[in-house]
């Protein structure tokens, strides 16, 4: 019911191509002609088909859809800006085109959500206000400075890696215009994660100044990563209904589980450390036994009080307001050329 | 605030293919909306048709008649069913 | 210092310094559409630069690379034009400054793609692709600030007044294009003129801008005598990679 469990030793593609094999699959299944509306969608959701924006669905559904989709979207924009810090001085011209272009993709995310957003009955310029007003969130994640160069591979290799491991079950969330955004963005970033844990090999096997960078940003970015998945399963407010929906797949501690086990392999080949001393594989489990992260630190920057919200936030805010002027003479450009062509020959 | 609408986007790949629709964007008018588009759709291809519509220009219907019960009245912008290129021979199309 | 290498150093240093100044946007356009638009053009000039750099240290023979060149050379060794290191000011200042510059790069890369070095003109026909749709980017976005509001207008006229002067740089001969050119290689500046002129004031009428008189005519770039702005474009994109000498990215 919860779309099938994918094994680690798939990759990222594989994933993503699984499931929008099931999309087109599933959109070959006739639900039946219940009539009454909450019942044909309790049937699409049954048949794990997917619900599009002109059927009708529960107000918390749309809602929640709405809060969740529109975070997603703040969380790419807002997330532009840690790894934008190092546009201007990446150390070489490949790295400078490569996150310029990492960044830019960002930026298209952002807008794909949005733009699902919006076909549950919500503008952009709504979404975008809730966001400048503190109204709306974005992953908390983003509220770390990058300090270095090697933050960059960092967030490549373990942000990337801790949303990827969230985003590709979103490819099969019930929400038809969000699956199909998440596919589009998954296909995308499979490249994202792969550039940041080159760049961390590179680090790790250069220079001992790099080595030292590249092992200082693991040990910044290693608990705030796990972090992203969330609070545990006990404590998570929102997952009961988002599961019976089809909007969520797995629990947090699930994927949180996953990514950890993904990780340690991984940092293995880099040759760096895990800040973990706990870190250790547990044969009855079939898992690695890890240290949480600090749940207290997690709310702490949730709630604005992380080292950068106030700048992200400042950021944003002052784009916005300097590209006014910009905005508005557009529209009037399109106002006045759109007279003319109404005007009378 | 300013206004600039919404446009939905259509792209054709390649030659052969069809339009399909890829998603939407906010632009001031047509022009920058279809450069937008190209940018923002397009930007891992060459040799692509696109096509850019007000969404408030689109009139949609329901896919399963399931809104006999609404107001059958034009549609709001967000209220318009999204194509997903299913491919030949998929029944329910 | 070749004849060539100079040459080829010029017109690389205008992409690798256009393209740093662009980047600057990321995450600061005025819109999110925008914000990737930038970002293409950035990368677009960034690539022509990648290109241009690499050629000019086959040329020179001394086995310096792209990296080498972009960051290891002080500011009286670049080759880029004035108007290039100009701050980005406004986004309207940005695109004024693009019009003028995408202006000037079409033809000259247009030219340029029959030149005598086929290395070269095979760059140049890459770029001119680009150049293209840059100088569409820079005239719609002139003609809807132009002719917009009563702010955006005065706005895009204190720019076009400001950046005006460092126009003409970008068309004066010297010595090494007076030889070049009589070789078939480069194109001789003073020959983009006309076309520039052409296309510019015709964006501008659109824009309902007026065209500022020819008064103060700033050079020195393509020798290597800068304005005070290069040295801290060069200090932001150097710093990091002169922080670890011989170490690989």
């Amino acid at each position: 019911m919860y779309g099938s469990d994918v094994g680690n030793s798939e990759t990222l593609l594989d994933q993503v191509e699984a499931a929008e094999r099931s999309l087109v699959e599933a959109s070959t299944r006739n639900v039946g002609d219940g009539i009454v509306e909450a019942e044909y969608f309790d049937a699409v959701i049954g048949a794990d088909q997917k619900i599009e924006p002109r059927d009708w669905m529960p107000e918390a559904y749309r809602r929640t859809l709405i809060r969740q989709i529109a975070q997603h979207a703040h969380s790419e924009i807002i997330g532009m800006q840690p790894e934008g810090n190092w546009i201007t001085r990446a150390p070489s011209l490949k790295r400078k085109a490569i996150l310029l272009a990492k960044v830019q993709d960002e930026a298209g995310h952002g807008l794909y959500l949005y733009a699902a957003a919006e076909t549950l009955g919500i503008s952009r310029e709504e979404l975008v206000q809730m966001l400048l007003d503190g109204r709306q969130k974005y992953s908390s994640i983003f509220n770390y400075p990058t300090l270095t160069w090697a933050d960059i591979g960092a967030i490549g290799w373990l942000v990337d890696g801790a949303a990827i491991v969230n985003q590709v079950p979103l490819c099969r969330c019930s929400y038809g215009p969000y699956a199909r955004a998440m596919i589009r963005i998954c296909k995308e970033e499979s490249f994202h994660q792969r550039q940041g844990f080159e760049i961390l090999n590179i680090l790790a096997h250069g220079t001992p100044g790099q080595r030292a960078m590249a092992q200082d940003a693991v040990d910044r970015w290693w608990y705030p990563s796990l972090a992203m998945f969330g609070p545990p399963d006990a404590d998570s407010t929102h997952s009961e209904k988002s599961m019976a929906w089809g909007i969520k797949r797995f629990t947090n501690d699930d994927l949180r589980q996953r990514f950890v086990d993904m990780c340690v392999g991984q940092a293995e080949v880099l040759s760096l450390e895990l800040p973990d001393p706990d870190l250790r594989w547990n044969a009855e489990r079939g898992h690695h036994d890890y240290t949480s992260p600090d749940f207290e630190e997690l709310n702490r920057v949730i709630r604005g009080d992380g080292p950068c919200n106030r700048q992200r936030m400042e950021h944003r805010r002052q784009a916005h307001a300097d590209g006014a002027w910009v905005r508005e003479a557009a529209a009037a450009y399109a106002k006045k050329a759109a007279l003319v062509q109404m005007a009378p020959a | 605030m300013s206004d600039w609408p919404l446009w939905e986007v259509f792209v054709r790949p390649r030659r052969g293919l069809s339009h399909s629709h890829v998603g939407s964007l906010h632009a001031p008018d047509a022009t920058i909306a279809l450069r937008n588009a190209r940018d923002v759709y397009t930007r891992r291809q060459e040799g692509v048709s696109i096509w850019v519509v007000p969404a408030a220009a689109i009139t949609a219907s329901s896919p399963d008649e399931k809104d006999a019960f609404f107001d059958p009245a034009a549609d709001k912008v967000y209220r318009h069913p999204t194509f997903y290129a299913v491919p030949d021979g998929a029944e329910h199309l | 210092m070749t004849d060539l290498l100079d040459y080829v150093l010029r017109l690389g240093d205008d992409a690798l310094i256009a393209a740093q100044r662009l980047a600057e946007w990321s995450t600061r356009a005025p819109e999110m559409e925008e914000d990737i638009a930038l970002s293409n053009i950035a990368l677009d000039q960034l690539g022509v630069a990648r290109m241009l750099l690499t050629y000019a240290g086959e040329i020179e023979g001394a086995g310096r690379d792209e990296d080498a060149l972009a960051y290891l050379r002080g500011d009286q060794e670049f080759r880029n034009c004035l108007l290039v290191e100009t701050p980005n000011g406004d986004f309207g200042r940005t695109m004024v400054k693009l019009l003028f510059l995408s202006a000037y790069q079409l033809p000259l890369y247009e030219r340029l793609s029959e030149s005598a070095d086929p290395h070269l003109g095979a760059i140049a026909a890459k770029a001119r692709k680009e150049s293209a749709y840059h100088l569409d980017h820079a005239t719609q976005w002139t003609v809807r600030l132009g002719d917009g509001t009563d702010e955006s207008h005065r706005r895009m006229q204190a720019a076009v007044d400001e950046l005006w002067p460092y126009t003409h740089e970008l068309f004066e001969p010297d010595a090494v294009t007076d030889r070049l050119g009589g070789d078939g290689v480069a194109v001789d500046p003073a020959e983009l003129r006309a076309p520039w002129l052409a296309t510019v004031l015709a964006v501008l009428d659109r824009s309902t801008l007026d065209v500022p008189s020819d008064g103060w005519r700033p050079n020195g770039g393509r020798s290597g005598r800068h304005t005070e702005h290069l040295s801290y474009v060069l200090g932001e994109l150097q710093v990091l990679h002169r922080a670890h000498p011989g170490a690989q990215w």
